[in-house]
């Protein structure tokens, strides 16, 4: 039996007055991929964003519900949101590598804000972080070189290495690809299947077949709601809903 | 005439009224340059950058003195300027949306248009009318003059830093004010460190306040509670005097001034080219 990474219940999140999650409960399965799929606007984002509370970092943005993390309420009064954060890596839509760092230092950056000084220790994680993100080989000559001199992929990938050098247990993934031509997609696509054997992966994207792709579990969610969610394969082949089946074959969107 | 002859027309006239309009504009700073140089490059000598100022009737003699006295008061403006300016810029820009924020910046913005006589007055009141014309009124006087400055400058620094560096940050779990000062800052060096050369060629060209507070000094830099001599106020001074000798310091120590605040602005070029590599 599979154990459960987040078990959420009743999730619902507001920008102000306007309502963008609607009682949500899901649970996502530990070192899985799972694919969060839906038209432009319906809570894809800021799903992944109440996952490690990045949601309430703008200004009169709320959640209310339930959100276990191995467990235990992440969204529990006495629960510091900057413990929640070290535990799950986060990649952004748009490559974000810090501008005026070297590609060793953005790896670094995250250990060494939250302590690690010891330069073999920092130097193993770095190297161990970018061979996690199949980059060690193409930037290993180059680690003092800036961040933003790399190819968007590269770039990405370096997102990819920063987010894994903390070490978390959940990666999460807002449509990662979504500036990257398709052989850079290809390359990230692979990585996020391997990565899938070490972390739980939460992915955004926009692209049906990159969720068919790479994902184990699909979730569909529409204007706020959750569709539909279980095995990729199901929701692809044999959808229930026919909002779902809609969507994927491509009616709206 | 055509249609196309006519746009033609027009666009020549346009680009002769372009050019003739920025002629005029340049010729008054290049005739300023011309004889500030012409004058002021025959006056400047060994002995003019380590001499005191003459004595009345005496020849040669230099603005060694002046340089220091510059030198010491305008350190000492931004050494309390900086550190309050950049802290109040980078509340501005991190916690742009409070109530607090929004009023720091109003006074902020006025206290930018500030004549700076009136600053001057407020830096007698306070100090003068107690320990007389100092350095330390001076200083201070030049600080509230720059404080506005570096603030705005670095709250429109940080502000071109993108969120998404900042979202970067804070989901590596590394707190808000850590983010700030180790991501955030260091994105933002170069422009920070523009806005505050540009703020220290603003001060080092005051006179008036200068003139209120640290008052008139002949003399090398006798300690913090004394009066110094300064820069711009000599030039005024020493143009003004009826000594012939002065007068020539005058074109020199404007010469001096003059490449002081090009040779900033140059470095400041030089800094933000970078950034666009």
């Amino acid at each position: 039996m599979s154990s459960h990474k987040f078990e959420i219940e009743n999730l619902n999140a507001w920008f102000g007055q306007k309502q963008v999650l609607k009682n949500i409960s899901m649970k996502i399965v530990e070192k899985t991929v799972t694919a969060i799929i839906g038209p432009s606007g319906c809570g894809k984002t800021t799903f992944i964003r109440c996952l490690n509370r990045m949601h309430e970092i703008v200004p009169n943005a709320k959640v209310s519900g339930k959100i276990l993390f191995n467990g235990s309420d992440i969204y529990n009064g006495s629960v510091d949101p900057v413990q929640i954060r070290r535990k799950m890596g986060m990649v952004f839509q748009k490559p974000n590598p810090f501008p005026m760092m070297s590609i060793y230092d953005n790896v670094a950056a995250g250990l060494k804000l939250n302590g690690i000084k010891n330069k073999i220790d920092l130097n193993y994680f770095v190297k161990q972080s970018l061979e996690m993100a199949t980059l060690w080989d193409e930037v290993k000559d180059d680690l003092n070189k800036s961040g933003a001199s790399l190819s968007g992929g590269q770039q990405q990938r370096l997102c990819i290495a920063r987010a894994l050098a903390v070490g978390p247990e959940v990666v999460l993934m807002d449509e990662p690809c979504s500036a990257l031509d398709p052989a850079a997609t290809a390359r990230i696509e692979v990585l996020i299947r391997t990565l899938a054997e070490y972390y739980t992966i939460v992915i955004v994207t926009h692209n049906m077949q990159q969720a068919a792709r790479v994902s184990d579990f699909t979730a569909f969610l529409y204007l706020g709601e959750l569709i539909e969610y279980g095995a990729t394969r199901d929701i692809f082949e044999n959808p229930k809903s026919e909002l779902t089946e809609k969507y994927i074959t491509g009616e709206f969107g | 005439m055509d249609n196309y002859t006519v746009r033609r027309v027009k666009d020549r006239f346009m680009l002769i009224l372009v050019y003739s309009v920025l002629a005029i504009a340049l010729i008054p700073l290049f005739s300023i340059l011309e004889e500030i140089v012409l004058k002021g490059a025959s006056s400047i000598n060994l002995d003019f950058l380590t001499q005191p100022i003459p004595t009345v009737g005496e020849t040669g003699g230099g603005i060694a003195n002046v340089l220091q006295g510059t030198l010491i008061v305008v350190g000492l403006a931004s050494a309390m300027a900086v550190p309050i300016g950049l802290v109040s810029g980078i509340f501005l820009s991190e916690y742009a949306e409070t109530k607090l924020a929004l009023a720091v910046r109003f006074f902020n913005d006025v206290l930018t248009g500030f004549p700076s006589i009136v600053v001057g007055i407020f830096g007698y009141m306070l100090i003068v009318l107690f320990i007389g014309f100092s350095v330390i009124a001076g200083a201070l006087a030049l600080a509230i003059i720059m404080i506005p400055v570096v603030t705005r400058t670095t709250e429109e620094a940080l502000k071109l830093v993108p969120a998404t560096v900042r979202e970067a940050a804070i989901a590596l779990g590394i707190p808000r004010w850590k983010t700030t000062v180790s991501v955030v800052l260091s994105s933002a060096k170069k422009g920070i460190v523009t806005g505050i050369l540009l703020s220290l060629a603003r001060i080092a060209g005051e006179s008036a306040p200068v003139l209120v507070t640290m008052g008139y000094w002949r003399w090398w830099f006798a300690g913090l509670d004394k009066p110094a001599a300064n820069l711009a106020l000599d030039i005024f001074i020493f143009a003004t005097s009826p000594f012939e000798n002065w007068r020539t310091l005058a074109w020199g120590s404007s010469l001096i001034l003059v490449i002081l605040i090009l040779g900033i602005n140059v470095v400041v070029r030089v800094l933000t080219k970078e950034r666009y590599e």
